[in-house]
């Protein structure tokens, strides 16, 4: 389909989910997972003010390069790894066919 | 007993705006807020941020937002329980709600209105195993009384402005013994609070440790060492008290348990008509409930509150005739 990329979501459990996503409305990382109702919460609305939607990168398809805002936010995050990113800020587009993200743990435990 | 006409669970911008509305029909409010403030999440986690969605409002600061709207309903009187999150309802004989807090504050209302958003503001708890051992027997997640720390040995950390404004405090005016742990060098915090902090670790006045992180917990009866891991290794620092400030996020609590329908977290009402939940006189109004169509914006809270307060009216005063007022028409009246 055009204006479509295809990204791979591990989650929680370990099960690969392959989603269809959009690259024609501004969606990001977070608002996939949300459409396809993956248990990420997304509290703070994708403002990088929350950590909810941890992501770790699996794959050379996006960039590790953190924004201020979302490398103030992962330092005072959990389980956070050098390939952490937060799914909010990863605004997907067509470069992105072929990602491959796992979900960090959540903050209940 | 605190006694109202709609007791309002959460006092956020939607449930701020209820007030408004049940005051143009005569009905008093009175909320209920685990936070200190009213404000809910745009006082909490984004009031510096714009928000471009409010009808008539180009752009709108989310703090600036609730501002006005404490502003708008003034005029009603409301009245607050804040500090205080709702814990459990029971029903009376004369079908009216007591809503009773955690902490045994009690009220009563014929209306029940949950504008709770994503819930009650929780504290984020690092994931180290045996944390929970320790809550308050040394661990503290939010300072309610400064005076308890004065003269103790003591671990913050974090890296926004409540780890920092206390780190400053406790040394400053408690004469503690202070140790800002930080995972990184910068902070998520005002300017000129990182330079005081710099400058009172420059002049020894606190310990500051950054790219370090607590790890571990050791004590018996209480909390008595933390293990911090830095980049030098790991060191293992005696105190009377750590206060992990990494900020709260919203959780649904105790609502979940007072037999409301529930469906992914949120709570089922009835969009067709007012925005009931399956028991009668309670309602659910913004970020709180589901409906198919739901959408999660303070615009759609604000129609459901408006929609809610009528069939509330109608609830109330089953015989009364009642027709929408334009404040145009009838200006704001108030108590």
């Amino acid at each position: 389909m055009e204006n479509t990329i295809i990204i791979t979501v591990i989650d929680r459990e370990g099960i690969a989910h392959e989603l269809e996503a959009p690259t024609d409305m501004n969606m990001n990382v977070m608002e996939v997972c949300k459409s396809y109702e993956l248990p990420v919460l997304g509290t703070c609305g994708g403002m990088a003010m929350c950590a909810s939607c941890q992501v770790y990168v699996e794959n050379d398809k996006v960039s590790l390069e953190r924004s201020d805002d979302e490398q103030a936010m992962l330092d005072e995050a959990w389980h956070v790894q050098d390939n952490s990113r937060l799914g909010c800020q990863i605004h997907l587009a067509t470069e992105h066919d072929g990602l491959i993200i796992r979900l960090a743990p959540s903050d209940d435990f | 007993m605190i006694t109202t006409d709609i007791l309002i669970i959460g006092a956020g911008p939607v449930g701020l705006f209820t007030v408004f509305e049940a005051g143009l029909l005569k009905l008093r409010c009175h909320l209920i807020d685990s936070l200190a403030e009213p404000g809910g999440q745009c006082a909490e986690i984004y009031p510096k941020k714009p928000i471009y969605d409010i009808p008539g409002f180009p752009e709108v600061l989310a703090g600036d937002l609730i501002s006005n709207l404490m502003k708008q309903i003034e005029p009603f009187q409301p009245t607050f329980t804040l500090g205080e999150s709702a814990v459990t309802i029971d029903e009376t004989e004369d079908n009216q709600y007591i809503v009773t807090t955690d902490k045994g504050t009690k009220h009563k209302a014929p209306i029940v209105a949950i504008a709770g958003g994503l819930g009650v503001f929780t504290p984020r708890k690092p994931p180290i195993s045996n944390i929970n051992d320790f809550e308050d027997k040394g661990i503290k997640y939010i300072v309610k009384n400064p005076e308890d720390f004065r003269n103790q040995k003591v671990v913050i950390s974090g890296g926004g402005d409540s780890a920092l404004d206390w780190t400053i405090y406790f040394a400053d005016q408690l004469n503690c013994d202070v140790t800002l742990v930080h995972r990184s060098q910068n902070f998520r915090a005002h300017n000129d609070s990182v330079q005081k902090a710099m400058d009172m670790a420059a002049q020894g006045k606190i310990n500051l440790l950054l790219d370090s992180e607590v790890v571990g917990l050791n004590g018996s009866e209480k909390l008595e060492e933390v293990i911090i891991k830095t980049k030098a290794g790991e060191m293992i620092e005696k105190v009377d008290s750590w206060l992990p400030l990494f900020g709260l996020t919203p959780k649904l609590g105790p609502i979940a348990e007072w037999g409301l329908e529930i469906e992914k977290g949120a709570i089922k009402v009835d969009n067709a008509t007012d925005y009931t939940t399956n028991r009668p006189g309670i309602y659910a109004i913004g970020d709180v409930n589901t409906y198919p169509g739901k959408l999660k914006l303070i615009l759609c809270g604000f129609h459901e509150a408006t929609i809610m307060c009528q069939s509330a009216f109608a609830r109330i005063y089953p015989d009364k005739k009642n027709v929408l007022k334009y404040t145009t028409v009838n200006g704001v009246n108030g108590f």
